[in-house]
């Protein structure tokens, strides 16, 4: 007890086993310092999350198409009769709106409509159905079941971008027609379908955000990312090998490297600037054309490759280069027969995430034309691909944004996920490629 | 011979060349290749080498210099007419060739002879009719000199690749022809091959100085241009930016101030919100993260910086921008009127560098000599007071850097701003505006109707070389500051 008390009163005031006011300041700073670290990189994540959330919950409908799924028979009759009169889509069309209400009829559904609101669900359906008869004569006479596409306001009132209490009647679509739509999803008739069109497909006019697909750029994009990567690797490749294993410490070797190092720091729109002065206005290279596009981010992404070749040209130890001169090789051999087969796999991973980042870019091809072109069309044949106008997926996004009606937003985002799924599996290879092969010496 | 067919047949050559030569060499060493020089390969190496180099080299220079030419024959060709109102040189240009173009798919179809299209006149012929029965379609109807300039186009063009065929060939043939008949054992023919590979290398490694130099030519003479017919000082100093939007006539404003005001006000919030969480994340993942944190939040925050700008750029107009909108809009705090903002890009734009500071300013802390750690720990300092009062204060020059780097690619980013940050130019301090940004200029005079002859479109160039200063300039800075610091240590 006694003892107890004793070494209670002899405790000094500071020391291992207690805390003084200063140590407990100074160790609630030392928490709050990590907090902040912690936070920091939260927050960082927290925007990456919320950056993959957002393109995937706008993105994601513009995967689906609302189609109306309506199956009928024309009789030889029917198809004549047609084709007699002066209006003969408008023939065609009065057979399916008809063959629509006896399905509606069929499930005990009863609702009104007009050719009109059919109109507007499904635009003009006639021309679609005379020339699908047209192209297949066998059709007259068997069922045939068709899938058009509904407007993309329908598509939109799916999705959630439309919704009763915001829709302003108009031309386009009316409240009344809701109702109609909802007794056609009803009866199953109005669904959801993957919209291979949107993959496949060419742009589309500016009032048909349904209608638009991503497919006519893809090719563009892959006409330009040839050129980048039949000009850029060889180009790249034989530069670093000059500027790594043979140039000699002088003037213009300096200028080379203080070149390089600047030209990875120029803003992209520079460049854009560079290839609309030089490729088209001086050259006479055509607008709009994949072959310019590719030149430009050729040069673009050059000081990528350069670097990363010459990392790993650099990685491979020097007694490699040793045994080679020893036994006789001369410089160049045992650059290009040892070296060089080494550093491959380093070389090809930085070639890869140049042609990623080429891929993405967009700047520079706003100047060159290939934003105000708009992509119609698919290219004729391979050498056409280089030279006909065309688009790229990330310009044809840029395009998307800036227009004015919101379904073009939806398909935005849609490209937004095709780019970076072609973007993630490049990386992916680089990143296999990089662990499978890559040495440490 | 189409081009593509010319490549082929120079390619052709060059692969015979190869064999030929290999097989002479051989030959004049009595089959043995002990006997030779080199190893065969470097024969054959030298004649396919003499057969391509020149040939493509001539090809190159011909196929740039070509249109120069023909199109200054025919602009002579057509200096007398008078070139209409609102028109210019340029534009008539692009009609003649046109119209060439035009002749050429129609002659292709076979809607014309070789001959007819040759000799045809306005007068017997309603052009713009005939072309657009093969598919071209041209804005208004063909005068009479535009169609001569087109059949001097077409002939000069038409000679033109008939002399390029041939003297391509010629000097493919002949550069092969020489290797070959050189080919023999005593022949040094690798020390040949490897000189050749040699200036093949250095002059890959010379397109870098041709990169700049052509920005820099690019930049420069459309620069002059523009100050010849805007004043100089009116551009830098001037505080409004109106240009006229038919692109001739009506005084236009093109003052460069309101422009940088936004580029900097956006880059600002953009550093502001990069700066302190990508400094953070560098230091706790570099101090206190324990590997396996490491080597996954590293790796998760550098996939924003793979992620293409045109996605940020919707990111902002789309997403960020509303719930700004909903935040400090009118039903709110009314500060904001519209999405696009100075605040909605610079937000965005500081997302998208936080992974470029935090990377760089890793690197930065991780070369700091532990010794300098275990010093300041051995006296008693806990972790957040070393970092504060030893590792920050010596890796400061840096990070200044990596700042500095981080705010040149803020200037010069696009798309975040095209669609992020609005159009209007204005000097205001409300960072809720819409403002606008040099680059975000460049694009929408370039991207217009504008004809490329007046101001409003050269006023681009001017921006650009604005833009490639300021970007080089800090460029240079930040590595200096960073190459410095570095001596300190190594």
């Amino acid at each position: 007890m006694t003892d107890a008390s004793m070494n209670d009163a002899a405790l000094p005031k500071s020391g291992l086993s207690v805390t003084d006011a200063r140590t407990r300041k100074r160790n609630a700073a030392e928490k709050r310092f990590r907090a902040y670290g912690i936070a920091a990189i939260s927050v960082g994540l927290l925007f990456l999350l919320f950056l993959f959330g957002s393109i995937l919950k706008s993105g994601i409908p513009a995967f689906t198409q609302t189609v109306v799924d309506v199956e009928f028979t024309m009789t030889q009759e029917a198809v004549d009769e047609a084709e007699s009169k002066m209006l003969k889509t408008k023939a065609y069309e009065n057979y399916f709106i008809a063959a629509l209400e006896a399905q509606l009829a069929e499930r005990g559904m009863d609702v009104a409509f007009d050719a009109k609101a059919i109109q507007r669900i499904v635009g003009k359906t006639g021309g679609t159905i005379r020339s699908h008869f047209q192209d297949n004569p066998d059709a007259i006479g068997q069922p045939v079941s068709f899938e058009l596409a509904a407007s993309s306001r329908v598509d939109g009132y799916f999705n959630g971008r439309v919704t009763r209490e915001t829709l302003v009647d108009s031309r386009f679509l009316q409240l009344s027609d809701l109702d109609l739509v909802d007794a056609l999803a009803e009866a199953g008739i109005i669904h959801g379908a993957f919209n291979w069109n949107f993959i496949t497909g060419k742009d589309s006019g500016v009032d048909n955000p349904g209608g638009a697909g991503l497919g006519a750029s893809v090719i563009g994009s892959f006409f330009m990312m040839l050129v980048v990567l039949f000009l850029s690797l060889p180009i790249g490749v034989a530069a670093s090998i000059y500027l790594e294993e043979f140039a000699p410490k002088n003037r213009f070797t300096d200028l080379i490297e203080v070149n390089i190092s600047n030209l990875a720091a120029v803003p992209s729109i520079v460049f854009g600037i560079l290839g609309l002065a030089v490729f088209i206005q001086f050259a006479g290279l055509p607008q709009s054309a994949p072959l310019v596009g590719g030149l430009v981010l050729t040069l673009m992404t050059l000081p990528t490759i350069i670097i990363s070749t010459r990392a790993s040209l650099a990685a491979v130890p020097p007694s490699i280069r040793d045994a080679a001169l020893g036994v006789g090789a001369s410089k160049m051999q045992s650059v290009f027969h040892h070296v060089l087969p080494l550093a491959m796999p380093g070389i090809l991973t930085g070639t890869i995430i140049g042609l990623a980042q080429a891929l993405g870019e967009t700047a520079p091809l706003l100047l060159i034309g290939m934003v105000g072109f708009v992509a119609r069309e698919y290219p004729d044949g391979f050498m056409a691909g280089f030279t006909d106008a065309n688009s790229a997926m990330p310009a044809q996004i840029y395009t998307w944004a800036s227009r004015a009606d919101p379904g073009f937003y939806e398909k935005a985002w849609g490209g937004i996920i095709i780019l970076l799924l072609f973007l993630i599996t490049m990386n992916t290879i680089a990143v296999i490629l990089r662990r499978r092969f890559e040495r440490r010496w | 011979m189409s081009l593509s067919w010319l490549i082929l047949v120079v390619l052709a050559i060059a692969a015979m060349g190869y064999v030929m030569g290999r097989a002479r060499a051989l030959k004049s060493a009595g089959g043995d290749s002990r006997a030779l020089h080199s190893l065969p390969v470097y024969y054959g190496t030298n004649v396919a080498m003499w057969a391509i180099v020149p040939a493509f080299a001539v090809l190159l220079v011909w196929l740039l210099a070509q249109p120069i030419f023909v199109n200054s024959r025919v602009l002579a060709s057509l200096s007398d007419i008078t070139v209409a109102d609102g028109s210019s040189m340029g534009l008539v240009m692009s009609d003649v060739r046109r119209v060439a173009d035009g002749l050429d798919v129609a002659v292709q179809q076979g809607a014309m002879t070789v001959d007819a299209a040759r000799t045809l006149t306005t007068e017997d012929t309603d052009i713009r009719e005939l072309l657009g029965g093969v598919g071209v379609a041209l804005g208004s109807s063909v005068s009479p000199d535009v169609l001569r300039g087109a059949q001097t186009y077409r002939q000069l063009t038409g000679i033109g690749s008939v002399v390029m065929t041939a003297l391509v060939l010629i000097i493919a043939l002949g550069g092969a022809a020489f290797a070959y008949a050189r080919s023999d054992a005593d022949f040094r023919a690798r020390n040949v091959v490897e000189k050749g590979i040699l200036v093949l290398l250095v002059s890959a490694a010379s397109i870098a100085v041709l990169t700049t130099i052509g920005i820099l030519f690019a930049l420069l003479f459309n620069t002059i241009e523009f100050f010849r017919l805007y004043p100089a000082a009116d551009f830098f100093f001037g505080t409004k930016w109106a240009p006229s939007f038919s692109g001739r006539g009506g005084a236009s404003d093109l003052g460069v101030l309101p422009l940088l005001w936004g580029t900097f006000y956006i880059s600002f919030i953009a550093l502001l919100v990069a700066v302190p969480v990508g400094l953070f994340s560098a230091i706790y993942l570099s101090e206190y993260a324990s590997p396996r944190v490491r080597s996954i939040a590293k790796p998760l925050i550098e996939i924003l910086a793979g992620i293409p700008t045109i996605v940020y750029g919707l990111f902002a107009l789309l997403t960020v921008g509303p719930i700004l909108v909903s935040m400090f809009g009118k039903d709110t705090l009314g500060w904001m009127s519209g999405g696009t903002a100075v605040m909605t890009a610079g937000l965005v734009m500081g997302i998208m560098l936080i992974p470029f500071v935090s990377s760089l300013s890793d690197d930065i802390i991780n070369a700091v000599p532990q010794a300098m750690r275990d010093g300041s720990y051995g006296l008693g300092a806990t972790q957040s007071e070393t970092i504060r009062q030893v590792i920050l204060p010596a890796a400061l020059p840096g990070i200044v850097g990596a700042i500095l780097l981080a705010a040149s690619r803020a200037i010069g980013e696009t798309m975040i701003v095209v669609l992020g940050a609005g159009a209007a130019a204005r000097l205001s301090l409300n960072p809720f505006e819409a403002m606008t940004t040099i680059t975000a200029k460049i694009v929408s005079q370039l991207t217009g109707d504008a004809d490329f002859a007046s101001p409003e479109a050269l006023v681009a160039f001017a921006l650009g070389m604005t833009l490639f200063v300021l970007t080089l300039g800090l460029n240079i800075f930040a590595l200096y500051i960073v190459r410095k610091y570095r001596e300190q240590y190594d």
